[in-house]
């Protein structure tokens, strides 16, 4: 059996692109891994969904993805939102991938803005769908001089925003896409996963790859790569922290969504990435707190 | 004598600059001393902008040669250097102080951060410390400390230009550009503005190359003085020598043209 | 005529020197202004220009500063320095450079008019010519104030731009600026027209003292009880005469 059998719709190509489309984000992939954390420009094709859904991130794991990967895909940290849910079915579909929800046993995991809890290994590689791919687009809207100022590391602006952070709230404010520095050269905007999940960028094992449909561009992070997040010497980067555990599993050092639960406005603290909560759960934890009634899930049951 | 054993900072030679068949300036030669104020005057089309430009290498000359006094390099060809090292040069040894102050400010940050920011370029990573220096220099400018954490488009366009002058200064450059640093405002502006420029001048040992086409101002701050007229360069000397006894019928006319009040 | 210079005693040599003015916007009209002038001023000593109105009194102090550019001849000014050796400045053919060192270390120079700058306050007027040699600016404040008191400037003015004050004041505060250094060379021109008797008499004390440390002087006087006080020689438009008194 070949590639083009495998492939559960007929009149499409092995993971919906033709190959030389995947050839040329391939190029574009190894540029990037060859320089962390620089911004490579490709050409980005229409895909059956609009920008602003993942378009990058899909067409960076269509052009790695093989026969025998096994397809794990988050959205938020959750497997089952109408988006991950959504892309996994395609990857189904026109790859004829297997696709789990376990985090350690994925091969390729693609996530919108969460990095899992669990560590990864070297046979891992994370695919990040990216919206904003500058991090000097805030401050510099010319395309001609951000690739200046990033080539000669004129980077001094981006002190700036976390100076008039601090001036205006009395503490660096920006919790999500937090800009750090790869490599020790290039600064990069790690798409808006939560502050609470830059450290893990950092040394990973596994192979970081960003891709930004709309904006054209593909930037990578190679396997034990050194990742900083910007800071003062005297306000020094912190994530985030909670006074509350997961409601669920008892969880105190993920990181917790705050949800609301019914219509009188109570709340609970679960854990965001879903499929690390069941599994402590499975193993017997549970959080301290009472689950109200009407909160559609009981603790060990599937989110 | 004693003088010459003092390095120019900045040597021009033969300059010249055409925009295809159009001239912009030619036969521009200068040199500059450290703490010298050299004024360049003209009226509209008399090619002092493009001097400006080419000598803040914002644009490269047809022909001829600038040359500056890189710190611990000596004196090197603007246009021999790479378009990095230039630019290092324009953040940390030279300033410009553009006319209209929104091209030399970052209007939606705070007045701080934009004295600050040269020194988060240069890689200051205390948060304390640049705060001080920014409130230092907005002092120096005059500018109420109170107002450090205000955005630039609530000033008033003194203050405005202040703020530029600081955030130019922050990083003690030897040579500041300035490109009619009082054009556009009042007349009592004005002359607070210039005052502070002197006195920031001999306090702080600065070069200054300063366009403009008022000899009023040229009268107050420039030592020497170059009078352009259609990309030439018509005479140049000393400022109260051109002025108080001009050779070239051109500068006899700008002299005399003068309104007094 | 004098065709070496006296070394070391000598410090102003002028020889030849011509000065016209070509007004090219009134039809061309030259005005030969100094026509083959030649004198010599030596340490200690004051040079009275002398001489009818507009024979070129005031141009001829105005080339000894390089204010107005000499068409012809030299204007050669004695620096010299610590150690006592001789170095001569030729004003007529100096860049701006040297003639702006010249100014700040050597020459002093009293015109008729007070240019003003707006906002300054006539204590920094006045101390300017010490910061600009690197005097601290207390110091240089301390020594602005003693020579304004000597010239009977009110202490409440010193804190005011003189841009309202009257010629009297104003030409102190002239005075001031140009003795406050004490410059080895010195022009005055007119530095006591505006002046009452009690302040002409401390004017012609600082000039005397001046003459004592050794400064050479080149004068204009209208008037002539200070004339006759101060003047070592005289140079006599007209004749272009030299005569020492």
């Amino acid at each position: 059996m070949n590639e083009n059998t495998l492939t559960s719709e007929e009149g499409y190509n092995f993971a919906y692109l033709d190959e030389q489309t995947k050839r040329m984000i391939r190029r574009s992939l190894l540029k990037a891994v060859a320089i962390p954390g620089y911004q490579v420009p490709f050409s980005s094709r229409e895909m059956p969904l609009p920008y602003g859904w993942g378009t990058g991130g899909i067409q960076v794991t269509a052009s790695i993805i093989g026969r025998d990967d096994l397809l794990k895909v988050i959205d938020q940290g959750a497997d089952d939102t109408t988006n991950a849910v959504s892309i996994r079915k395609f990857f189904a579909r026109t790859a004829g991938v297997e696709t789990t929800e376990e985090t350690t046993s994925a091969t390729l995991i693609q996530t919108r803005h969460r990095i899992p809890e669990k560590p990864l290994n070297e046979n891992q590689i994370l695919v990040y769908q990216v919206p904003i791919p500058e991090p000097l687009r805030w401050i510099e809207p010319r395309e001609t001089e951000s690739r200046k100022m990033h080539a000669l590391r004129e980077y001094g602006v981006m002190h700036v925003k976390l100076y008039e952070d601090i001036t205006h709230y009395g503490e660096i404010a920006t919790s999500y896409d937090y800009p750090v520095q790869v490599n020790g050269h290039y600064i990069m905007a790690p798409s808006p996963i939560p502050k609470f999940d830059n450290p893990k960028m950092h040394m990973n094992p596994a192979l970081q790859l960003f891709g930004a449909g709309r904006e054209q561009r593909i930037y990578a992070i190679p396997p034990f790569t050194e990742v900083i997040s910007l800071d003062f010497e005297d306000y020094p980067f912190r994530i985030q922290q909670w006074k509350d555990s997961c409601a669920l599993c008892g969880s105190k050092d993920s990181f917790l969504d705050e949800v609301v639960i019914n219509d009188k406005g109570e709340r609970l603290f679960i854990c965001s990435d879903t499929h690390f909560c069941q599994e402590r759960q499975k193993q017997g934890y549970r959080g301290d707190v009472p689950i109200p009634e009407g909160f559609g899930i009981k603790p060990g049951e599937k989110q | 004598m004693s003088l010459s054993a003092i390095q120019p900072l900045m040597q021009v030679e033969a300059l010249e600059k055409w925009y295809g068949q159009q001239l912009g300036c030619r036969n521009v030669n200068f040199e500059l001393y450290p703490g010298e104020v050299l004024g360049i005057v003209g009226e509209s089309g008399s090619g002092k902008s493009t001097l400006l430009n080419c000598l803040s290498a914002q644009m490269e000359p047809s022909a001829g040669s600038i040359r500056f006094d890189v710190r611990e390099q000596g004196l090197r060809d603007l246009f021999s250097l790479s378009e990095a090292q230039r630019r290092v040069l324009m953040r940390s040894e030279w300033g410009f102080v553009h006319q209209n102050p929104r091209n030399g400010l970052r209007m939606r940050v705070s007045a701080g951060a934009n004295v600050g920011e040269r020194l988060m370029g240069l890689g200051a990573r205390n948060y304390a410390d640049i705060r001080q220096q920014s409130l230092t220099w907005l002092e120096k400018v005059e500018i109420d400390a109170a107002r450090v954490d205000d955005l630039p488009i609530h000033f008033s366009g003194g203050m405005q230009q202040r703020v530029q002058i600081a955030r130019n200064l922050v990083s003690q450059p030897r040579l500041v550009f300035m490109d009619e640093p009082t054009g556009g405002l009042d007349v009592s502006v004005q002359a607070r503005l210039l005052d502070l420029l002197r006195s920031l001048v001999t306090d702080l040992g600065l070069s200054v190359i300063i366009v403009t086409h008022d000899l009023a101002v040229t009268r107050l701050l420039a030592h020497r003085l170059m009078v352009m007229r259609g990309g030439e360069v018509i005479e140049q000397g000393l400022t109260d020598q051109v002025l108080d006894d001009p050779q070239h019928p051109y500068t006899q006319l700008l002299v005399s043209s003068v309104l007094q009040p | 005529m004098i065709s070496q210079p006296e070394a070391s005693n000598c410090m102003i040599h002028v020889e030849h020197l011509h000065k016209h003015f070509k007004l090219h916007n009134q039809g061309g009209t030259r005005l030969q202004v100094l026509e083959d002038i030649s004198l010599q001023v030596n340490k200690g000593n004051c040079l009275v220009l002398d001489g009818p109105s507009g024979k070129g009194k005031s141009t001829l102090l105005r080339c000894l500063y390089g204010n107005y550019l000499a068409q012809g001849g030299q204007v050669k000014v004695n620096l010299s320095r610590q150690d006592g050796i001789t170095e001569w400045l030729d004003l007529a053919k100096a860049s701006p450079r040297e003639i702006l060192y010249a100014r700040r270390h050597h020459i002093g120079y009293v015109s008729q008019f007070l240019r003003v700058i707006p906002r300054v306050p006539v204590i920094d007027i006045v101390s300017e010519p010490l910061r600009s040699l690197g005097v601290e600016r207390e110091e240089a404040r301390q020594r602005a104030a003693t020579l304004l008191e000597r010239l009977n400037l009110p202490e409440r003015l010193w804190q005011l731009s003189p841009s309202t004050f009257s010629g009297g004041e104003q030409q102190r505060i002239n005075i001031a600026h140009c003795f406050i250094v004490g410059y080895p060379i010195l022009l005055l021109d007119e530095p006591t027209a505006s002046l009452d008797t009690k302040n002409r008499a401390v004017v012609m004390e600082l000039i005397e003292e001046a003459m004592e440390q050794g400064t050479a002087i080149v004068g204009i006087f209208h008037d002539s009880e200070v004339r006759n006080q101060v003047a070592t020689d005289y140079f006599r438009f007209g004749n272009n005469t030299h005569d020492r008194t």
